[in-house]
């Protein structure tokens, strides 16, 4: 504790020494400053009561001046939609590689209630009913009447049901404005295109955000303000998509397959020109994902990129081509197709039984599993694996959608000599179409890999060499025979020349225990022209069955050939193909005039 | 000399108590108070009617209810103002420590009115804001710790009021309820100016004021939405503030007429927060003018009055009283002109609202009677020969 000194110490001294009560002498001085002090803060007081005073006044005023000013100026009206003047179109379109729509906006309106603004609930939602019928009338009156303030009735408005809603006329019932995403062409290239739906939800806006396909791969980058609502443009070409859809959708139904997809690619650039999945359905109006049974059936399901099946012998031109390459065989190499092949407790079989020594070029013309199981043993496990792994066999494509990623080919866990076998001809290791698209691209620009992309590409792809240029023109002049003599026969298109390899495997049934008989998976990879390609197209059918002859028939020969052939016969010309139909032989030129 | 005595009216040495209140207290502030609590009757008439007929009672119940709850406040007022400083001080010491009690006790015992804070007790005919009451009880609590602190020998009250302030704000700040904190914050820094500040302090507690704001901007989604209305510049017009500023155009000068009014209709709060609006509207920039003169008068003539005064703690404690009512009306009206960010505070007797009267009728009874003519030691003044 600080002692507070005595003060007046000279008065306090003289009464001590004189015996008085020094405290009397304190409490005086203490008075006498008090007093001095309550003056000095009362002055202090008094300036700044003043201070305090004029800034009250003036605040006063300020706020009397803001009033007088606001008095003044004109009311506006209050409209209910004023911040919806400023939606403009947030979503960058899709166009195919020619700039032609695939997906654009369109303004609309979604209708909310605001029931406590309701004057007459009942006639509000019996008029709705009417206007929807799809809502109930119970419902929105219950929702109307109960203890909600807000509700949506109605995301999207078609300008009709606007102007009905409107004609309701009651105040509670309210539109924000809308911009939703709409695909003109309907269910074309639905799979690619995927969809889109509101994000968040405001009255003046919503936000919309892809949902699959590349509307969602690429949702930042088409609702990237700074893209400035450039389109995106894609790789597909629009006309050869719809030719193709109609042609695959045909061929489904005359070969009573329950599913089918088709990939069409250009073999340079990698570009997806085409890319069908059926079932399909339509973008406008996206069903909802199957919450029960099996989601491959779904139409919501890309067979496409997402599917993976065992491709069957569309495999072996890989396990050939393999061996030419390591200089294993050639062409001409006789191979030992007697079967059936034992090897362990597992035999291999052929079709038929083609004797007992085939060429290399007649066993992928014949489609020989024994022979193609010799050349994978002559191979081996760790080449093979090298091999399919720098095709990309090994997983998903890189293809812009974001269901590629689910794509993920299915290998054998313990990749055995067995396994290198069977995987030659297809069987053990299951891939989707895209995968063989990429493939068979390699083989046919010449070696190279080519991812496919589809990202409408201004040139060639210079991917890393997978073979050589010699080995590829050996195995596309082996597919070529296979379409003029072998089992791809229904596949010739005249002036086109069409390479392929025929593909039909036995679906593997889903509890794991085996093959179906009767349930194929039919596929015929191609390429055309086959001396020098310029597209690979792969046609898959699910569940195929030809009725017309004797016996139902399901090899690819008789199903997946001939639509991929009509497909071609469509497509070609609107690729800006020429037939190139040979100079009938001279002997059969008739000189008319000389 | 008994029969002198005997029978007369006893002679007293203190002056009766009607004749003195009369004699001393400002008629001027008075005046004004009674013609605000009469304009808030006459609003109540025009903008408590669609309140009423919404929660399904007869149209002018609530102004009803505000005359009556008016009444009360009225001899609250009167009575308050009657009493000398000393008693007006322990009385209000008691009130504090009740009203903070209450408080303290708010998060159990009291209800939101699904309003999201918690700042009434519901008693079933009437509800009851604690914070209200706290404010004259805090400001009269404050100022007797500040004028003890300038005592030679005196207490730390600085320290003192600068604690329970600190704790007050806090309390509310919790509730969430920002308005009256910063009220209560705004009420302290007036009396602590008063009592004599350093400058510089000021300065900082300017500064810390900014701070706590931007913290409360940042953590509280509540205050963070209502800066951002107020940010942006242009207002969405079917907000409150919306309404309110399309009501004061719509009136102009003269209003659109006595009961033509709209906004009513479409505010919530048109009774309470936006009473200022109603006003407008319907009686035109004329009776806002008038009622703004009114606030100003009170609050400024007390001020000069309270320049007079020499004892710290009256001085204090009236400017610190004069200041809130003053801030919290100009608060009001300040967001209603969108001068102020949203803050629901209600305009003080003249809105709707039973215990924001009440508590408002003692706040401006213990004004007016630290307002009333003192001897301010003005002969000992002269005698010392020291001018006033």
């Amino acid at each position: 504790m600080i002692r507070t000194p005595l003060r007046p110490l000279a008065r306090i001294l003289d009464a001590r020494s004189r015996g008085e009560n020094p405290d009397a002498i304190e409490r005086e001085n203490i008075r006498l400053r008090h007093e001095e002090m309550r003056d000095r803060s009362r002055l202090r007081a008094e300036g700044r009561l003043l201070m305090l005073g004029v800034f009250f006044f003036c605040a006063f005023s300020v706020v009397g001046l803001r009033m007088g000013a606001l008095s003044a100026s004109e009311p506006s009206e209050p409209r209910a939609s004023a911040a919806g003047a400023s939606i403009v179109a947030q979503r960058a379109d899709i166009v195919d590689r020619q700039g032609r729509i695939l997906a654009t906006n369109l303004e609309t309106y979604s209708l909310y209630a605001q029931p406590p603004q309701m004057i007459n609930p009942e006639r509000a939602a019996t008029e709705l009913a009417r206007v929807f019928p799809e809502l109930k009338a119970e419902d929105l009156l219950e929702d109307f009447t109960g203890k909600r303030k807000f509700l949506w009735i109605r995301k999207k408005l078609s300008p009709e049901q606007k102007q009905a809603v409107h004609d309701i006329g009651d105040p509670g019932l309210m539109f924000g404005p809308r911009e939703m995403r709409l695909y003109p062409n309907g269910r074309l290239a639905a799979h690619v295109l995927g969809g889109a739906s509101f994000g968040r939800e405001g009255v003046h806006a919503a936000e919309v955000i892809g949902v699959a396909g590349v509307e969602r791969q690429f949702d930042d980058r088409l609702r990237d303000p700074a893209q400035d609502g450039k389109p995106l443009e894609l790789s597909l070409d629009l006309s050869v998509q719809a030719a193709a859809e109609q042609v695959l959708y045909g061929g489904m139904k005359l070969m009573n397959a329950k599913g089918a997809a088709a990939v069409l690619m250009d073999v340079h650039t990698g570009e997806i020109i085409s890319l069908v999945s059926l079932p399909d359905f339509d973008p406008n109006d996206r069903p909802r994902p199957a919450t029960e049974g099996d989601a491959s059936d779904s139409p919501l399901f890309n067979r496409a990129v997402q599917g993976v099946y065992e491709l069957g012998s569309t495999f072996k031109i890989f396990a050939v081509a393999q061996a030419m390459e390591l200089g294993l065989v050639n062409p001409d190499t006789l191979i030992n197709t007697k079967g059936p092949l034992q090897w362990g407790r597992h035999r291999i079989r052929d079709f038929h039984n083609y004797g007992s020594e085939l060429s290399i070029t007649k066993v992928i013309v014949k489609s020989s599993n024994i022979g193609t199981a010799r050349v994978a043993q002559m191979i081996g496990v760790a080449r093979q694996k090298e091999f399919l792994r720098s095709l990309g066999l090994f997983e998903p494509t890189h293809v812009e959608m974001s269901e590629a990623r689910a794509g993920k080919p299915l290998l054998p866990p313990n990749w055995s000599e067995l396994s290198t076998m069977t995987i030659s001809y297809g069987h053990g290791l299951s891939a989707t179409p895209m995968h063989l698209a990429a493939g068979y691209a390699a083989i046919a620009n010449g070696g190279t890999k080519v991812e496919p992309t589809l990202l409408k590409q201004s040139g060639p792809q210079y991917g890393p060499r997978v073979m050589s240029e010699n080995t590829a023109a050996a195995a596309r002049t082996m597919l070529r025979k296979v379409v003029t003599e072998g089992t791809a026969s229904f596949g010739e298109v005249a002036g086109y020349a069409v390479g392929g390899k025929t593909g039909t495997a036995d679906k593997p049934k889903e509890n794991g225990g085996g093959y179906y008989k009767d349930k194929v998976i039919a596929t015929f990879a191609s390429m055309f022209p086959a001396h020098d390609p310029k597209y690979v197209l792969i046609v898959t059918l699910d569940e195929p069955v030809e009725t017309s002859g004797a016996q139902p028939r399901r090899t690819a020969g008789w199903t997946a050939v001939p639509v991929a052939a009509e497909m071609i016969r469509r497509v070609a010309p609107l690729l800006g193909m020429h037939p190139e139909i040979e100079p009938a032989q001279l002997a059969d030129i008739t000189l008319t005039s000389n | 000399m008994t029969e002198m005595v005997h029978g007369s009216i006893p002679m007293r040495d203190v002056e009766p108590v009607l004749p003195k209140w009369w004699r001393t207290i400002d008629k001027w502030t008075m005046s004004c108070i009674l013609i605000l609590f009469g304009v808030g009757i006459l609003l109540g008439l025009a903008a408590s009617p669609p309140l009423a007929e919404k929660n399904g009672f007869e149209p002018f119940h609530y102004v009803q209810r505000q005359a009556f709850f008016g009444g009360l406040a009225l001899v609250a007022m009167l009575a308050t103002s009657m009493m000398n400083p000393v008693l007006v001080r322990r009385l209000a010491v008691l009130g504090f420590v009740g009203a903070f009690l209450a408080l303290l006790a708010l998060p159990f015992l009291g209800t939101d009115f699904g309003k999201g804070a918690v700042r009434w007790y519901s008693l079933g005919f009437a509800s009851i804001q604690p914070s209200e009451f706290l404010k004259p009880g805090f400001v009269v609590v404050a100022a007797w710790m500040l004028a003890a602190g300038q005592e030679i020998n005196g207490p730390p009250g600085r320290s003192w009021s600068l604690i329970l302030t600190v704790t007050i704000v806090t309390l509310l700040a919790m509730q969430p309820d920002f308005g009256q904190a910063c009220l209560i914050l705004f009420g302290w820094g007036v009396m602590y100016f008063v009592a004599g500040a350093p400058m510089l302090l000021l300065v900082g507690m300017a500064g810390g004021v900014v701070l706590a704001g931007s913290f409360a901007y940042n953590n509280s989604e509540h205050f963070a939405r209502r800066i951002d209305g107020f940010l942006s510049p242009d207002v969405d017009p079917t907000t409150q503030l919306g309404y309110a500023t399309n009501a004061i155009r719509e009136g102009g000068f003269f209003g659109v007429g006595v009961g033509e009014g709209e906004v009513k209709w479409s505010l919530p709060d048109a009774h309470t927060d936006f009473i200022i609006a109603v006003a407008a509207e319907e009686y035109g920039l004329v009776l806002v003018l008038i009622i703004i003169a009114l606030y100003a008068s009170i609050v400024v003539r007390s001020f000069l009055r309270l320049m007079k005064e020499r004892d710290p703690f009256i001085r204090l404690a009236g400017t610190g009283l004069a200041a809130m009512f003053g801030v919290q009306a100009m608060i009001n009206m300040g967001v209603a002109v969108r001068l102020l960010p949203a803050k629901g505070m209600t305009l003080p007797f003249v809105s709707y609202g039973g215990s924001s009267l009440i508590a408002g009728g003692i706040a401006v009874g213990m004004l007016l009677a630290f307002t009333r003519t003192r001897p301010q030691g003005e002969i000992g003044d002269i005698l010392r020969g020291r001018p006033r």
